[in-house]
């Protein structure tokens, strides 16, 4: 689904990454782990096109993507939700969710997300349809922010630091909404500092050290390994 | 003063300032979300009194010329902005300004050369010249209602534009994060230039309507820039509600202006001043105007 090889990214003069790997397959949950300033977010951004690779390539469901604007990228099918959430404040629930909304591309199986199925999911939102989005919570936001991915029809998401800053029970509804995306044969990108979450999702794992990918492996092998962890992890 | 004067008047002001509104919104729209200060937005308000003045003998018909004016205006305005203004959106507004000079000088020349320099005129068309008495005894021209009725209808065109459709909300998610917008898959230089054309569109709407009330010139662009950037100041950048709360003040302020001190014995020179006065009292009061856009 999607293939990452040699990508190089940075801010003017100050590289980032440095030749990084990384292939998603169908149906596939992958973790992308690292501690802070490692480059996972430079590697979601120059995937979506939002920061210009430096070098290498990038091939989503069989086309080149890398150099493409953002919104060419995600209109291949990849919906992103983003560090920081980013929910358009001065929209309604209704209005975040809609706005960006796009049919599942031709040709693509499974069931497509209608607002009445993202309200399934997410009963808090359909409570707070009509509110603007500065009047979320923290966690509001947040579910609205992958609500709002998932109604762009996309055959990847990828979620940067969708639990962070949240309350433990928030966190978990989060997970258990991944899982249940798993379910359905999502396949999803997520970064998050909870390895213990991650081991039970992912079906793979890569951690970032300082721009290139230092080890990848399954669950299994990140869960037995405790210097692994230690090491790139501080965990 | 006389009641009847006093209705008259309040009248005028108010087709003015919904002729101010036309020509706001696209300004303050343009400002408030792609953060670009266009100087040349009069250009398409004098564009399209030349357009609607020329069609009109050849159509025979003013709503028919009216249809192809804005077209032709949004046409020009679409080339504008794809021609010259993408690239100063990212640029400094210092920039922008002297640009957007630049395009108001290119304008008038091209007009000069295609029309000459002297004015011309546009009739009142003939459905519309006659007057009529909403009060009995004072008989207001037909056209001047005509004008009043259209900035309300546009006014609550934009106003569903812009709070029901997707295009509104796609303008309103751009304000606030414009990058957004393009991760979710919205190409959002095409929106702009979409929204660039209708604020054209609208900018030659207010002057068609205008072009049979005043002259046909070169220079009608200019001064109801200067108004409209009052308005778009005490509004509130970025928000189509507040141009249209203010544009009806500025009307007001700006008519009455101009016959109250002669009723007091004071000099006429008042009514120049009297809404920059209303604009630095708004900005003292509320620095980011009436309507400050969200985001
Ligand atoms: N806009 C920017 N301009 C310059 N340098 C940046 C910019 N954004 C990030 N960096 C730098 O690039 C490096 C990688 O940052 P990045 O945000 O990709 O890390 P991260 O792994 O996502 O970290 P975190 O876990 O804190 O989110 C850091 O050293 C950071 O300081
Ligand atoms: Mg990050």
């Amino acid at each position: 689904m999607l293939e990452v090889r040699g990508l190089e990214a940075a801010y003017g003069a100050s590289q980032v990454l440095f030749g990084l790997d990384l292939t998603i397959g169908a149906g596939e949950v992958i973790s992308l782990l690292g501690r802070n300033g490692m480059g996972k977010t430079t590697t979601v951004r120059s995937i979506l096109g939002l920061l210009r690779p430096r070098g290498g390539a990038i091939t989503f469901a069989g086309s080149a993507i890398a150099g493409l604007p953002a919104y060419r990228v995600a209109q291949a099918g990849i919906g992103l939700v983003p560090e920081g959430r980013q929910i358009f404040p001065n929209l309604s629930v209704h209005e975040n969710l809609v706005a960006t909304a796009r049919p599942p591309r031709a040709g693509t199986s499974g069931e497509a997300w209608t607002l009445e199925r993202l309200y399934a999911l997410f009963p808090r939102l359909a409570e707070r349809q009509a509110n603007m989005g500065n009047q979320l919570s923290g966690g509001e936001q947040q579910m609205l922010a992958i609500g709002r991915a998932l109604m762009t029809n996309p055959r990847l998401l990828i979620l940067d630091e969708a639990t962070e800053g949240l309350a433990p029970l928030i966190r978990a509804e989060i997970w258990r909404v991944l899982a249940a995306l798993k379910q359905t044969g999502q396949s999803i990108l997520v970064i998050d500092k909870n390895v213990e979450a991650l081991s039970r999702i992912a079906d793979r794992h890569y951690i970032l050290e300082k721009g290139r990918i230092a080890w990848s492996g399954d669950s299994a092998a990140l869960r037995g390994d405790a210097a692994l962890r230690g090491r790139y992890l501080g965990v | 003063m006389p009641l009847l004067l006093f209705l008259e008047q309040t009248l005028n002001g108010l087709q003015f300032g919904v002729t101010l509104f036309l020509m706001a919104a696209g300004l303050t729209l343009v400002l408030g979300i792609m953060n670009m200060v266009n100087l040349a937005h009069g250009a398409f308000y004098m564009l399209g009194a030349y357009f609607a003045a020329t069609l009109v003998p050849i159509t025979g018909s003013f709503f028919m010329s009216v249809v192809l004016a804005l077209a032709g205006a949004a046409a020009v305005g679409l080339l504008t902005e794809m021609v010259a203004l993408r690239t100063l959106y990212s640029r400094d507004h210092l920039d922008q300004v002297l640009a957007t000079f630049g395009l108001i000088l290119f304008f008038r020349e091209l007009v000069k050369i295609v029309w000459g320099p002297i004015a011309i005129f546009m009739d009142v068309p003939d459905l519309f010249s006659g007057r009529v008495e909403i009060v009995p005894g004072a008989p207001y021209p037909v056209y001047r209602l005509l004008v009043l009725a259209v900035g309300v209808t546009v006014g609550g065109f934009l106003w569903w534009l812009i709070t029901r459709t997707r295009l509104g909300m796609l303008i309103r998610a751009g304000a606030s994060n414009r990058e957004m917008v393009g991760a979710l898959g919205v190409d959002i230089k095409r929106l702009y230039t979409l929204v660039f054309a209708l604020g054209c569109a609208l900018a030659a709407l207010a002057g068609v309507m205008a072009g049979p009330l005043y002259v046909v010139d070169i220079g009608m662009g200019d001064d109801i820039l200067i108004k409209t950037f009052v308005v778009i100041v005490i509004g509130g950048i970025g928000s189509v509600r507040g141009a249209f709360v203010a544009a009806i003040i500025v009307g007001m302020v700006d008519t009455f202006g101009r016959i109250l001190p002669s009723q007091f014995g004071l000099s006429a020179t008042i009514a120049e001043l009297a809404i920059y006065i209303l604009m630095a009292a708004v900005l003292f009061w509320k620095p980011r105007g009436l309507f400050p856009a969200a985001g």
